[in-house]
């Protein structure tokens, strides 16, 4: 009996973290973890916090450089909000860190009334944003901007690779108040250094312009909107590349006067999110609401469905947020 | 007349405050909350007369407060999870001087300071938002570390019930605190053995609930909690214990305590008084104090 070669490799699914990094791309080793024990050493107030998950959100750094100032709070991330809180009210800042689906499904409750309510000085910087883990929908985080969407005075930012959190810490830190900062940890792809770029909170950044696409994207999905715009120059096609990491508050002015400067540009929104209630939904909103209505309006997101297991290239293809499928429905959408 | 610098802003609170003075403020504190439930036709002022000896005690003799500054740096911190409980700590409030006696006629109306449920943005003296229960005992986890990396003093006393206790972040927060030695907390359950849906015990029974404590790492005491000699005698314990762990004063009270009708009224988390039982129970209240302190 002879047992059938598969056509292509199959992938391994790889460690619950997976790298975001294509092959040879440039990285930046824990630039969260490096970027906050630098500006710990400037702000005696911050301390540090993880719910037995510092290896995992690069927090380690900052608790090898500032050993005093973390705090190991276990495995219960309900708590990790509480004692947040009551940091925070004792004059700290307090930077939390756990996975993003914890922070958000268990803990919303704490987060909205212990916190936010509150208006509490307290960071939540939160590992495996979207999919970025093959371990199934108990890691995968494909709705987490959508369960904090609805949270009065929460800042939500996604960055989109190490320069933009090497460049976020300290703003968001500056910044009095709760904000939840998705997180890229580990060997973290460089790319935004290549462009005339500087991270400013609540603001949205035209990396590139093109006449004929406009891609609207925050966290990575900007490095695969950056990377399709360069291949689909081949197709004769000009993409422009508005990357928005604050989705909460939204730099609606610029994104509709993005929108508004080029009408006769489709509009793509790519996100590491399900296309429910991200920032998809939110550019929506916005260009509707004021009348800034675009030639044509597309999103790459995640689908509303428990996502499957397996290794991420394999996934994001599946679900289209990787840059092959980026570019490929770009066109199928321009031929439309 | 002119003002003469005084050294500081007079506690409310004397740790050698005589039981009988204790008692007067208690049954202070229960008139108020008669009166606010008055104001509003209703309110859990069944909860706030079976608690006022706690917080007679908790106000006028363990907490370090300035009544004129309640953000004082130095003061002890008092959280309230239980935020249904705010009539009782208003009252509270009122009898140390941190809020107005004639506020308590503002009490749960539009643009009051005094609103049903108690939030720490309304009302001077109110540490946290109690209401989503579960959420105290955490974040006085998060104040006693923080006193402790300032390097302070001061205790952080957590006021819960015993209903409340069936929150598992409860647990988080009680493992926590035996974990960093927070010998800076004192939590107090309210175990009135009532909740939304009937008996505590019969809910979601916790067992002993002193007992539980005590494997999580706590000193436990448990008395009863309209007994002011007993009363005063934990918290004097809790406070001056050389002991690492946390302590939990775990204190049964008697809903309706001090006005005997409500006393025996059919327990619920609620109880109703009926429009012309506000003047009654004050009475019942006014007779009962002056004959036990004849």
């Amino acid at each position: 009996m002879s047992v059938e070669t598969p056509a292509k490799p199959r992938l391994k699914t790889s460690a619950m973290i997976a790298s975001i990094a294509a092959e040879g791309q440039r990285t930046i080793s824990a630039p969260f973890g490096h970027a906050l024990a630098e500006l710990a050493a400037k702000k005696p107030e911050i301390v540090g916090m993880s719910a037995d998950l510092a290896k995992y959100t690069d927090l380690h750094i900052f608790r090898e450089a500032h050993p005093d100032r973390f705090y190991q709070m276990g495995m219960a991330e309900q708590l990790l909000m509480m004692a947040g809180a009551g940091m925070a009210r004792e004059g700290f800042q307090p930077w939390l860190t756990t996975y993003a689906v914890f922070a958000t499904r268990r803990a919303y409750d704490f987060l909205c009334l212990a916190i936010a309510e509150e208006g509490l000085d307290v960071k939540v910087a939160c590992a495996l944003p979207g999919l970025t883990t093959g371990y199934g929908p108990s890691h995968q985080a494909s709705e987490d901007i959508a369960i904090l969407r609805g949270m009065p005075e929460l800042t939500i930012v996604d960055p989109c690779d190490a320069i933009d959190i090497q460049q976020a810490v300290q703003p968001i830190s500056d910044h009095k108040g709760p904000v939840y900062m998705r997180l890229l940890r580990g060997k973290v792809p460089a790319v935004l250094d290549e462009y005339d770029y500087t991270f400013e909170l609540g603001k949205a950044k035209m990396l590139r312009e093109g006449a004929d696409v406009l891609f609207i994207s925050s966290g990575l999905m900007t490095m695969r909107a950056l990377e399709a715009a360069d291949a689909l120059r081949a197709d004769k096609v000009e993409a422009a590349v508005l990357h928005c990491p604050t989705i909460k508050p939204l730099d609606e002015a610029t994104i509709r006067a993005a929108v508004a400067a080029k009408p006769g540009r489709l509009v793509v929104v790519a996100e590491n999110h399900s296309v429910i209630g991200g920032l998809g939904e939110a550019v929506a909103a916005s260009l509707l609401g004021s009348g800034t209505v675009p030639s044509g309006f597309r999103q790459i997101g995640l689908p509303d469905r428990f996502l499957d297991a397996g290794a991420l290239p394999t996934l994001h293809d599946r679900y289209g947020i990787s840059t092959e499928q980026v570019v490929a429905r770009t066109l199928d959408w321009l031929d439309a | 007349m002119s003002l003469s610098a005084s050294p500081s802003t007079p506690t409310a609170s004397d740790t050698n405050m005589p039981l009988a003075e204790l008692s007067r403020r208690a049954y202070h504190i229960r008139r108020h909350a008669l009166k606010m439930g008055q104001v509003q036709g209703q309110g859990y002022v069944g909860q706030a007369l079976g608690i006022a000896d706690v917080l007679a005690v908790a106000y006028f003799r363990a907490l370090n407060l300035r009544p004129a500054e309640p953000e004082w740096e130095g003061r002890d911190r008092f959280l309230l999870s239980i935020g249904h409980y705010a009539i009782a700590l208003y009252a509270a409030l009122i009898e140390a001087g941190v809020i107005p006696l004639e506020e308590l006629e503002t009490y749960g109306s539009d643009d009051s300071r005094l609103p049903m449920s108690g939030m720490a943005s309304y009302t001077p003296g109110m540490e946290i938002s109690g209401g989503s229960l579960g959420q105290g005992l955490g974040i006085a986890v998060g104040m006693g570390l923080g006193l402790k990396r300032k390097g302070t003093g001061q205790f952080v006393y957590n006021l819960l019930s015993d209903g409340e206790l069936g929150e598992g972040s409860t647990w988080e927060a009680a493992a926590s605190a035996a974990h960093w030695k927070l010998d800076n907390l004192i939590a107090v359950v309210d175990f009135n053995n009532q909740q939304a849906d009937g008996p505590s015990t019969q809910v979601l029974g916790m067992g002993d609930i002193a007992a539980k404590f005590e494997a999580f790492g706590w000193h436990a005491q448990f008395v009863d909690g309209n007994d002011m000699e007993a009363l005063v005698a934990a918290f004097d314990t809790a406070r001056e214990l050389d002991d690492p762990r946390p302590r939990v004063i775990v204190a049964q009270t008697l809903m309706g305590q001090g006005v005997p009708f409500l006393e025996t009224r059919e327990k619920t988390h609620f109880i109703r008084v009926d429009e012309d039982e506000w003047d009654k129970a004050i009475e019942v209240l006014d007779t009962g104090f002056a004959a036990a302190a004849a």
